[in-house]
C-alpha cells in the first residue's frame, strides 16, 4: 500500500498538516495526563459514597472498550479504501467507524445516567467530580470525532473525497486513534485499578 | 527515513485488532480472579502498554512513519507521564494505598 499523503515540499521533509496535528495530539497528551493525574491523587479520598467499588460496571464498559478498539479496525480500513480510490468501501468504513463511536457514545449516555440516579453526580464526592470531567472530556472527543467523520462521509458522497485527499482522513484517523489510546489508559486507570 | 513510507496492509490491520481484543479480555479475565489481585497494577499496567503500543504503532502508523512524529508525540507524553508520576508522589498516593 503506497503513503496516504499528497506529499508537498517542505523544509522538514515531511507533511505540514500532518505534522501539525501530531503537535496538537502531543498537547493533547497534556490535557489527558493531567486529567488523568486529577483522578489519581483524589482517588480513594471521597469521605462519602458511591465508591467506584460500588457503582462502576466493568461487563459493561469492557463492551464499550471493545467498540471503540473495532472503531479503530474500521478507520484504518476506511483510509485504506480511500488510498487505493475504492469509494464503495471507503463509505462503508467511515460510516461504521462513526456508527461504532456513537455506540460508545450511547454506552456512556447510559453510564452517566444509571450513575446520577444512583446518586453519583459531580459535586457529590471526590470521586464524581474527577470520574464526570475525565470521561466526559473524553466523550466529547469521541463526539467531536464522530461528527468529523461524518462530515468525511458527505464529502466522500459528494465525490470530493478521492486518493488525493487521503491526507483528510489520515488525521481524522490520527485523531480518531488518540481518542481510542486515551480510552485505553482510562479504562485501566478508571475502571480495572482498584 | 522519508515521508513516502508504506503503511502496514490490511493483514496487519486486523492481526493487531485480534491481539487488541485477546489482550483485553486476559485485562477483564485478570480483573475477575483473586490470585491476581496482589500483582494486577504491574500486569494491568503492562496490558495496557502494550495496546496503546500496538494502536501508536500500527493504526496510527508511527512505527513506518518519519522519526520526527514520534519525537512530537513522545516527548509531551513522556512530560504527561512524569509529571502525574510527581504528583502522585507528592500527594503521598502511593503510601496511601500500601498503608504506609
Amino acid at each position: 500500500m503506497t503513503h496516504a499523503a499528497s506529499v508537498h515540499h517542505t523544509s522538514t521533509g515531511v507533511d505540514n498538516r500532518k505534522l501539525g496535528f501530531w503537535t496538537f495530539i502531543g498537547s493533547e497528551c497534556l490535557l489527558f495526563g493531567s486529567l488523568i493525574s486529577t483522578y489519581l491523587v483524589y482517588k480513594g479520598r471521597s469521605v462519602r459514597g458511591p465508591t467506584p467499588e460500588e457503582i462502576l460496571n466493568i461487563p459493561i464498559t469492557s463492551l464499550s472498550t471493545f467498540d471503540l478498539l473495532m472503531s479503530s479496525l474500521a478507520m484504518v480500513l476506511a483510509l485504506a479504501a480511500v488510498t487505493r480510490g475504492d469509494k464503495i468501501w471507503a463509505r462503508v468504513w467511515l460510516a461504521t467507524t462513526a456508527l461504532l463511536g456513537a455506540i460508545f457514545l450511547g454506552f456512556q449516555a447510559y453510564e452517566f445516567t444509571t450513575f446520577v440516579h444512583e446518586g453519583l453526580t459531580l459535586q457529590v464526592n471526590l470521586f464524581g467530580s474527577t470520574f464526570f470531567v475525565l470521561t466526559g472530556f473524553h466523550g466529547g472527543h469521541v463526539a467531536i470525532g464522530v461528527i468529523w467523520l461524518l462530515t468525511l462521509l458527505v464529502r466522500s458522497f459528494q465525490g470530493k473525497l478521492g486518493p488525493e485527499k487521503a491526507m483528510n482522513v489520515e488525521v481524522a484517523g490520527l485523531y480518531w486513534h488518540f481518542v481510542d489510546v486515551v480510552w485505553i489508559v482510562i479504562f485501566t486507570v478508571v475502571y480495572l485499578l482498584r | 527515513m522519508n515521508e513516502k513510507q508504506a503503511h502496514p496492509g490490511v493483514g496487519t490491520y486486523l492481526a493487531v485488532a485480534g491481539m487488541l481484543t485477546i489482550i483485553t479480555l486476559v485485562e477483564v479475565g485478570v480483573f475477575y480472579v483473586p490470585a491476581f489481585q496482589k500483582v494486577l497494577a504491574p500486569i494491568l499496567i503492562t496490558l495496557s502498554a502494550a495496546k496503546f503500543s500496538l494502536v501508536v504503532m500500527f493504526y496510527m502508523h508511527l512505527k513506518s512513519d518519519h522519526r520526527l512524529f514520534t519525537l512530537i508525540f513522545t516527548a509531551p507524553l513522556l512530560i504527561a507521564v512524569a509529571v502525574a508520576v510527581a504528583l502522585l508522589f507528592l500527594f503521598g498516593v502511593f503510601a496511601l494505598h500500601t498503608g504506609a
